[in-house]
């Protein structure tokens, strides 16, 4: 009933082609971008702030990236956790070793170097596939830790292991309040989202799409398939970085290697395929269900079983619970949370009367 | 100690090792090959197996009345995981039925932690790990009896898999399914019950690495990462090859080994946990399939 495009024309090709072609759409996304930036700050607590908002955010992001390999250009990566590594310690030593660089300066330098050496681990993509791919990404993801880990250049020679983050400061102001770190990540979240939805609507998209869908078949029509899938690489670790860079230094305050484990890589995985796989909006339902599910199960265990419940039995249970629920999406629901979304926008247009 | 016997005690070591990645391995292949699913879950299995068996002989069963009891349960978990998480995703690409056994883990992984507690046990075969008294008296190599015997088992589970593969007909109708399902159903091979053979043999084999690997480590949690550690020797092997797997097996090992004696100390040491994949990773750069796996064939 509200939610049709019922005498909305496109009379000219710039219409046709925009992001958000509905005035729904649009009234709605600019909602969400007032609510996001003008009125969360000032209403949300603290804990959720720091303990979801900017996680969510985040992850979203470093969905996002996954996303982009995984879904458009159809190379299965296992690895992403370790490209968050790169871009959290190259952020940490660029901030410590070039004195006076702008936080945001350092925060797209990471995203480059984890796209350097997200080319460098593309390059067997060229010649191996599928699986067999997929097995080798984890070499990135151990070798990135190992490395950062054993090698104290990285850590500057740091002996606890646990590094605390510098602060941020952007135009000689400290974002050290949950608010102004949000404030921040949410704005380099929209910004890298908004590129992202771009590139896969555009020829970008367009050709990674056609390698996922047939490497040979797109080589055949005269797409140059090193340039694609090394590009999918480096953007997809561009995000990662840059999403790791935000995750130790917005949320978790710390740099550590052992914050980026292979748990962490999966974790993204399944944010991938909950959310919807090839769709930017999926990211974002994606990282937000992960993150709140286990919160979730756990006010429930604790409404449920009263305080008395055991820890260990409840982190089985809440394993048990997750693992299923990504079996019962992968059976019942392929296309993620962001296809249910597109039903229900199919079931509004329609609304009142049923199909 | 010379330096040759030295190289000759690592290298051993190394090659009967990889033998035990071998055992981790050989579940992966199994249902890889008669299904086309990579199965993630095979390190949880591991886990699973031997914690229960464990369990069970805590509960009072004898070593060789707790023996029967847990394999007809892994019989079971592997019928109810080929009923309840492959059948409905039959025809989907390999990458979603990875993710179903990635979720699979986490289920098996939960419920064995749920059913048995978390504490790290000990298994005794009756096997120690300690070095035989005959190559350390009369060669001065040291090689543990433990190593010595996974070396053995492991030799002998590939005789019989592909004994099981070759002469049997279930073996026949196994390598019918691997070969094209929808033309083995269609001759009227069982195909549901091809898989559930296949993954009912997973779970007997995940029982045999878990205590062979569980007398050596302990039972404990980090069993289920033995499935990372089996992959490279999964991937230069070849998916499909159940004689690629023991060759990668020792391979591996033994590169392993040596990689962290002989180059370690240069760089820092700590390097196993990766150094393998670098070795798979240039193996297939060579040969993207793997050393034994089947040519793949693509047509656009």
């Amino acid at each position: 009933m509200f939610y049709r495009e019922a005498g909305q024309f496109r009379t000219s090709y710039a219409q046709d082609q925009q992001i958000l072609p509905l005035w729904q759409d649009k009234l709605g996304m600019a909602a969400m971008l007032v609510v996001g930036f003008c009125i969360v700050p000032f209403f949300a607590s603290n804990y959720w702030l720091s303990a979801l908002l900017i996680p969510w955010l985040i992850l979203s992001l470093v969905a996002l990236g996954q996303n982009i390999l995984m879904g458009y250009a159809g190379q299965l990566s296992l690895g992403a956790a370790g490209f968050m590594a790169v871009g959290a310690f190259a952020c940490y030593n660029l901030i410590l070793r070039i004195e006076g660089i702008p936080f945001l300066v350092a925060l797209f330098l990471s995203g480059l170097c984890s796209a350097a050496v997200g080319i460098v681990f593309g390059l067997p993509s060229l010649r191996i596939r599928g699986l067999y791919l997929a097995v080798a990404t984890l070499a990135s993801q151990f070798f990135i830790v190992w490395a950062l880990d054993k090698f104290g250049w990285f850590k500057n020679y740091d002996v606890a292991g646990v590094i605390t983050a510098q602060p941020i400061v952007i135009f000689g102001h400290t974002f050290a309040s949950p608010q102004e770190k949000y404030i921040v990540v949410l704005a380099v979240v929209a910004l890298l989202a908004l590129a992202a939805k771009n590139m896969a609507r555009g020829s970008i998209g367009r050709g990674w799409m056609a390698v996922r869908d047939m490497d040979v078949a797109a080589e055949v029509t005269g797409l140059p398939l090193m340039r694609t899938k090394l590009q999918a690489f480096a953007i997809s670790s561009f995000y990662c970085g840059v999403g790791g860079a935000l995750f130790a230094f917005a949320y978790l305050q710390t740099v550590e290697p052992s914050a980026f484990t292979i748990d962490l890589s999966f974790r993204i995985l399944f944010m991938v395929i909950i959310g919807g796989i090839g769709t930017i909006l999926g990211s974002f339902l994606g990282a937000g269900f992960i993150l709140l599910t286990p919160i979730f199960l756990n006010i429930l265990f604790h409404t449920v079983f009263g305080k008395a419940v055991d820890a260990t039995i409840a982190s089985a249970l809440e394993q048990i619970i997750f693992g299923m629920m990504i079996i019962m999406f992968l059976i019942f629901e392929p296309n993620g949370l962001a296809r249910i979304w597109s039903v229900t926008k199919e079931r509004l247009r329609l609304w009142p009367f049923s199909r | 100690m010379n330096n040759y016997s030295f190289f000759f005690e690592v290298l051993i070591g190394g090659l009967l090792s990889g033998l035990m990645y071998s055992l981790v391995a050989l579940g992966f292949v199994l249902i890889y090959k008669a299904s086309g699913v990579f199965n993630f879950a095979q390190g949880a299995m591991v886990f699973l197996a031997v914690l229960s068996f464990v369990g069970f002989m805590e509960l009072g069963l004898s070593f060789w009345a707790a023996l029967p009891v847990t394999i007809a349960m892994m019989v079971l978990v592997g019928m109810a995981t080929e009923r309840f998480v492959l059948r409905p995703l039959v025809n989907e690409n390999e990458n979603t039925l990875l993710m179903a056994t990635i979720g699979l883990s986490f289920v098996i992984e939960g419920a064995a932690q749920l059913a048995w507690g978390v504490d790290v046990r000990r298994i005794d075969l009756g096997i120690k790990d300690e070095p035989l008294r005959w190559p350390a008296e009369n060669f001065g190599v040291f090689i543990s009896a433990l190593d010595l015997t996974a070396g053995v088992v492991a030799a002998v589970m590939v005789t019989l898999l592909a004994m099981l593969f070759s002469m049997t007909k279930a073996g026949r109708g196994l390598r019918a399914v691997a070969d094209d399902p929808a033309a083995a159903m269609s001759i009227g091979i069982p195909l549901q019950q091809i898989w559930m053979l296949v993954w009912a043999a997973a779970g007997v084999v995940a029982l045999v690495a878990g205590m062979l690997w569980g007398a050596r480590s302990g039972v404990q949690f980090a069993l289920v990462l033995l499935a990372l550690k089996a992959m490279p020797v999964l991937i230069i092997g070849g998916f499909t090859s159940v004689p690629g797997v023991i060759v990668a097996g020792l391979i591996v090992g033994a590169f392993e080994k040596l990689a962290e004696v002989y180059l370690g100390p240069s760089i820092g040491g700590g390097i196993e946990g990766w150094a393998p994949y670098m070795l798979a990773v240039l193996f297939l750069l060579i040969r993207p399939e793997g050393l034994f796996g089947e040519k793949i064939i693509r047509r656009v």
